[in-house]
């Protein structure tokens, strides 16, 4: 038995998983998904910035599109840094396809239009 | 002078919130006075995950949570002030705000929103004993650097307080590149949110020293060392227990306070959540004058800031409109055992569509406890909860039908489950 803290949500559930990846203590089905994961491959999603062109800003806020692995989180902090975006940008436009090789996008979380 | 319905102080989630639900209650003639150059406020530097769940059923960043709120505004065509600060407020809602374009402009409105938000505790508030070396700042300050501005504050950092920007700041300047060696917490518990110890702290085994606080800092013109010591239950330093850091920067996460200077300068009270005593809708004691989100007390998620201030801001439209009998009898709502505070304080019971939402907290962590809301004497709900602890914040519907007279007072307490 593993006691595991979600962290899909702020809710922040008190898990426990057995050695048969039974999942308890979950509020939602997201938890039984997470404790899964967690137990075989822990993923996360990073939030960063990278620099970009702008009237306006000097960094923009991206995301990676989904979860990438938890061990190739600082490879990733990498890339990010090799990147300089230009303005006008949007929620959503990619930044980055597949960092990694996980098959991830980072993707813009602002809009910055000039 | 200028006049409009409805004057809102803050463009933040709180400000964006109550705009957009007054103007959809049939108020358009709505001014937002905002300070910074765009709208959104704390959010444009919460560039991390953990947002809109609530809001939106999806995991957004504090950017892409702002913006679904700013397009709102802008589809209404919602007129907003930048760069502006308000300057003065009186008890007529008569509103001073100054700006590079217009001056010094006054505005006459039928309601004012107070949606200004909060700022953090900083290092005169604590009194570390040591030098005055550069390198002791604010976590929040140091997430607008990185954040916004893309300076990364330090190489080697200690954080002093385990509230969540402190925690979410470990993990971003790990991530570009410092070393964060240790976070302490004066209290034997964590005020951040436990998913956040998670994932900002163990997953880059960044060691969390409980009742520990820091006791001395060295270093002349730039912070060159640190020193932190266990404390007993009282908070006084046991001695042998030191253990020292050598750190460039020290960040403080100790705590946010609500910036109540405009109700202050009004001569209202002030709640022990340090923002305005309101009632169901957020209203202050002067009629028309309202105060949501963390200016009224400090919240966990922008999410429930944006649901309070919604709430608010169709106060304020019926306020406006004279839906309101604001001589209908009233309840108190005040915090019994355990309870830190409670809001709204005030309740017209003749006033709520179909239910009052009652949010506090507890002022210690507690192990089975059972939530009770006591009104005139007689328990009226009752929550059991295994584990309550005071940074996640308790919010509770009651439907208006449990509530059997207009008068009284409502208790609200965390009593031990037998």
């Amino acid at each position: 038995m593993k006691e595991l803290i979600c962290i899909i949500c702020p809710r922040g559930c008190r898990l426990k998983v057995d050695d048969n990846l039974n999942v308890t203590g979950n509020l939602c089905p997201r938890g039984i998904i997470y404790a899964k994961t967690e137990m075989t491959n822990p993923t996360r999603v990073i939030t960063s910035t990278v620099k970009i062109n702008s009237k306006n800003a000097v960094r923009l806020s991206v995301k990676t599109a989904q979860a990438v692995p938890k061990a190739k989180m600082f490879d990733c902090m990498r890339e990010l840094d090799k990147v300089m975006v230009e303005a006008p940008i949007h929620i959503g436009d990619v930044v980055i396809h597949n960092i990694c090789e996980t098959g991830v996008d980072v993707i813009a979380t602002k809009d910055i239009e000039e | 002078m200028i006049e409009r319905d409805l004057v809102i102080i803050g463009g933040g989630s709180a400000g964006m919130s109550a705009a957009i639900a007054a103007y959809d209650a049939g108020l358009t003639d709505i001014l937002i006075v905002e300070k910074g150059r765009q709208l959104g406020g704390i959010l444009n530097q919460c560039i991390h995950n953990g947002f809109g769940l609530e809001e939106f059923k999806e995991q957004l960043t504090g950017p892409e949570f702002m913006t679904r709120l700013a397009v709102e505004v802008k589809k209404r065509n919602i007129p907003i002030r930048y760069q502006s600060n308000v300057l003065d407020l009186t008890k007529n809602k008569v509103v001073t705000y100054s700006n590079a374009k217009e001056g010094i402009v006054k505005v006459k409105a039928k309601a004012v929103i107070l949606a200004t938000g909060c700022y953090e505790r900083s290092a005169g508030a604590i009194q570390i004993p040591g030098e005055r070396p550069s390198g002791i700042i604010t976590a929040g300050t140091a997430q607008l650097y990185l954040n916004e501005m893309g300076a990364l504050v330090g190489k080697r950092i200690f954080i002093l307080g385990s509230g969540d920007i402190g925690l979410i700041m470990a993990r971003r300047l790990t991530l570009e590149g410092a070393k964060v060696l240790g976070v302490s917490e004066i209290m034997p518990y964590t005020n951040g949110l436990n998913h956040n110890i998670v994932q900002c702290l163990h997953d880059f085994d960044i060691p969390l020293y409980l009742s520990h606080t820091v006791t001395k800092t060295y270093g002349k013109s730039r912070l060159e060392k640190i020193e932190i010591t266990e404390v007993d239950e009282k908070f006084n330093p046991l001695p042998g227990t030191e253990k020292e850091f050598e750190v460039d920067t020290l960040l403080l996460s100790i705590g946010l306070i609500p910036s109540n200077d405009l109700l202050k300068k009004l001569g209202l009270p002030v709640s022990k959540a340090r923002g305005a005593i309101v009632d169901e809708h957020y209203m202050t004691d002067i009629p028309g004058i309202f105060s949501t989100g963390n200016v009224l007390h400090v919240h966990d998620l922008a999410d429930y800031v944006a649901a309070e201030s919604r709430s608010c801001g169709k106060g304020a439209a019926a306020y406006v409109k004279g839906a309101w009998n604001l001589d209908s009898p009233s309840f108190n709502v005040n915090p019994g055992n355990n309870v830190l505070y409670v809001v709204p304080h005030r309740v017209r019971l003749a006033n709520l569509d179909d239910h009052l939402t009652i949010k506090f907290r507890v002022n210690r962590p507690l192990k089975n406890q059972v939530l009770t809301f006591t009104f005139n004497g007689e328990v009226i709900k009752k929550i059991v909860k295994p584990i309550i602890i005071p940074s996640e914040m308790q919010k509770v519907r009651l439907p208006k039908e449990v509530f059997n007279t207009q008068e009284g007072e409502l208790i609200v307490s965390s009593e031990d489950r037998t």
